[in-house]
């Protein structure tokens, strides 16, 4: 266990209440903007800038803390940047076809549905 | 711990929880169950949040892997509820 410099707490606390503040907003524009698909975009600054922050500031006391280089809690943000697209994209392409089916006049229609001939004429490989 | 990081980290889990609180309005109002499933989904990250940050707090490293395991509890479970109300059925 170091004494943490001084300038080191201060980048660090910087870093922690941005992280906050990033949070909050993210979570400001998730309540009050109307429709699905206009709330998909506020949450992405929780998953980039939230945890980005919160894991620098992680890898930088830990660093000081310890008196070695700490890098594993850049992980966190790495591993939310493979699952978070897959979840997002996922919930997006419900939302759509749960639209669709109830009839919604201003929804696009379905690229699926012209390709499903052509996959029918394809012979079963079971 | 100095009182400026102290101070920077209470400020920082009390916008958390302000955040979280506005998630929970949503989740409790939200229109559809897509809504309610992506509220629960930003739920998740927000609670990872703050376990990291109470890591800092608390100046142990242990923290951070319970960040990890709820990061990827989030994942599973948020693919399985949209899944679910996707189809009615998680395996096919």
């Amino acid at each position: 266990m170091n004494a943490i410099p001084s300038w080191i707490e201060v980048v660090v606390a910087l870093l922690l209440v941005s992280s906050g503040l990033f949070v909050m907003i993210a979570a400001l524009g998730f309540l009050r903007l109307p429709g699905f698909f206009l709330r998909m975009h506020p949450p992405a600054l929780t998953y980039t800038m939230g945890s980005w922050c919160v894991a620098l500031a992680g890898v930088l006391y830990f660093s000081a803390l310890q008196g070695r280089l700490a890098l594993h809690p850049l992980l966190v943000p790495v591993f939310l940047a493979i699952t978070v697209p897959v979840t997002t994209l996922l919930l997006a392409r419900v939302a759509l076809f749960r639209r669709r089916r109830a009839g919604k006049s201003d929804t696009p229609p379905s690229l699926v549905a012209k390709q499903t001939p052509l996959a029918e004429e394809e012979p079963r490989s079971r | 711990m100095s009182p400026l990081l102290f101070y920077a980290i209470a400020f920082t889990l009390g916008c958390y929880a302000l955040a979280s609180l506005m998630v929970l309005v949503r989740l409790v109002r939200g229109p559809r169950a897509q809504d309610r499933v992506f509220a629960l989904d930003l739920l998740y990250f927000q609670a990872m949040l703050v376990v990291l940050v109470t890591g800092i707090l608390h100046q142990s490293d242990h923290y951070f892997e319970v960040a990890l395991l709820i990061a990827l509890f989030g994942f599973v479970s948020s693919a399985g509820m949209a899944k679910f109300i996707l189809r009615g059925e998680v395996i096919e």
